[in-house]
């Protein structure tokens, strides 16, 4: 299996997406996709935690989960360094970087627990990948999740206009906008291994 | 100690697991002391003071915002909340050392239309989205004047305090529910929506026609036709004529009622009576008492 980068930042955003195709972090994802504004705000805040966790959680399971055989804790230990990371930052912004804070300020807290943001730590542990690996993993889902946002954004500024019939109006018509846009990504399955030729 | 540790997998997961806690709960702590960001007390209490609608009127982002930049004294004016009114803007007053500029007036939202079904007929038959905003790019909308009312309730929809109703195809502020928050005038994708004194008596033209007085006759026989009667006849001489449609200066207007008289459409009328009349309904004792 190929793991250069270009392959491994295709992979996260097209085949491999983490909210179209594997279904995390769909929470947010129907949230806060009503504007595309509030959505790409919401992604960028994603993105940035999601590289960050990565880089506090990969050392921790390199160097202290694995070797002296706690690697069943990962999940447990991820949640707590990735909630106080979250809120760590959150402080960090609201000082450093008021403007910042401003523009992600409300979203950061909405993170702290999003599976996705898990899921990538985690699912870069399973990969067994390396540092630089897991940080190109990270910011493609995180890519990824700022695509998905944004093109559902779209869909659903459209359908703010519709005539829906009511019994499907409000939650379930989003339900389906999603799913539909959702097998729209099946069609890039196969497309990275076409490229790379793996 | 790490004897124990090796030797007990459970207590070893125990102890790495809250190590962590506590490690992330110490320097969380230690970061929120460092990093502490010092918050003005006084925009927690004139938070605590504005309505909490979110409306908007004042400009700001919502009550937060406008708390905050009342505290920080990026603004002076604390009678900026419509809600609120002047109850508020005292209390913001008091609370910032601040003086309360005396409110002008309580306002409320005027529709300037009164082109209902049996005054105005449709041109085309529009069956699309029921949506004013919608409705506006077809031809500028299916009535028979292109400037009223197109009757499906942008207005009614984005008011938050549920005071604009549909009445035989145009929509009616109710005085008594509108807190001047504004949300409708900049929804409404014809902009006949206007802000006017509720606690003086003065006339309006609840007309928004800007067609020649022949033409305007035919599209809606409650039109201005621009005569200019009412005009003629102000006292205080408070109406202009402008692109064929009569309008009426709030400030001056006295409500003395002769234009509504002389006006041979009946589409200047006396505020806030109309309302009254639209509504069916006596409910504007505080107005009366006042005017």
């Amino acid at each position: 299996m190929d793991k250069s980068i270009p392959f491994i930042l295709l992979t996260a955003i097209l085949t491999n997406n983490f909210v179209l195709v594997q279904f995390l972090g769909i929470c947010p994802f129907l949230g806060v996709s009503k504007k595309i504004d509030t959505a790409v705000g919401m992604s960028a805040a994603v993105t940035f935690v999601m590289v960050l966790a990565t880089t506090v959680c990969y050392p921790i399971n390199t160097f202290l989960l694995v070797p002296y055989g706690f690697a069943y804790l990962q999940t447990v230990l991820f949640i707590l360094v990735i909630a106080g990371l979250v809120q760590l930052v959150e402080f960090a912004l609201k000082r450093f970087m008021p403007p910042l804070y401003q523009a992600l300020g409300i979203y950061l807290p909405l993170i702290t627990t999003n599976c996705a943001v898990l899921g990538v730590v985690l699912l870069s542990v399973k990969e067994k990948y390396n540092f630089v690996q897991s940080v190109g993993n990270a910011l493609g889902a995180g890519l990824g999740f700022l695509l998905a946002m944004v093109i559902f954004a779209g869909v659903r500024s459209r359908m703010e206009t519709c005539d829906i019939p009511k019994g499907l109006q409000g939650l379930p018509i989003t339900l389906i906008a999603a799913s539909l846009t959702s097998v729209s990504f099946l069609g890039f399955s196969g497309l990275v291994q076409g490229l790379f030729g793996a | 100690m790490i004897l124990i540790l090796a030797m007990s997998p459970i207590l070893a997961a125990i102890v790495l697991v809250a190590a962590t806690g506590l490690i992330v709960g110490v320097v969380l702590t230690l970061a929120s002391i460092l990093m502490h960001v010092p918050v003005d007390p006084r925009e927690g209490k004139v938070r605590e003071v504005l309505p909490g609608a979110n409306c908007g009127a004042c400009g700001y982002s919502g009550c937060s915002g406008y708390a905050a930049a009342l505290a920080k004294g990026d603004t002076s004016n604390c009678s900026l909340c419509a809600p609120g009114g002047s109850a508020v803007a005292e209390k913001v007053a008091a609370l910032l050392g601040l003086v309360a500029e005396p409110s002008k007036h309580q306002l409320t939202a005027v529709v300037k239309c009164r082109g209902t079904c049996e005054h105005t007929q449709k041109r085309v038959h529009y069956s699309g989205v029921e949506s004013c905003q919608m409705a506006v790019q077809l031809l500028g909308g299916p009535g028979q004047c292109t400037e009223g009312c197109l009757g499906y309730g942008d207005c009614a929809r984005a008011c938050p305090y549920g005071s604009i109703r549909m009445q035989d195809g145009v929509a009616v502020v109710d005085p008594r529910l509108c807190r001047a928050c504004k949300i409708c005038v900049g929804v409404c994708p014809k902009k006949i929506i206007v802000m006017l004194p509720l606690d003086k008596k003065n006339a309006v033209n609840l007309c928004s026609n800007h067609e020649k007085g022949g033409v305007a006759r035919k599209q809606c026989q409650t039109s201005c036709i621009a005569c200019g009667l009412c005009a003629k006849n102000c006292p205080k001489s408070c109406i202009t004529i402008t692109n064929n449609n009569a309008l009426v200066d709030p400030e001056i207007c006295v409500g003395c009622g002769i234009c509504v008289k002389k006006c041979p459409t009946t589409s200047m009328e006396m505020m806030p009576r109309f309302a009254v009349d639209i509504l069916g309904e006596v409910h504007l004792e505080e107005t009366k008492q006042s005017a």
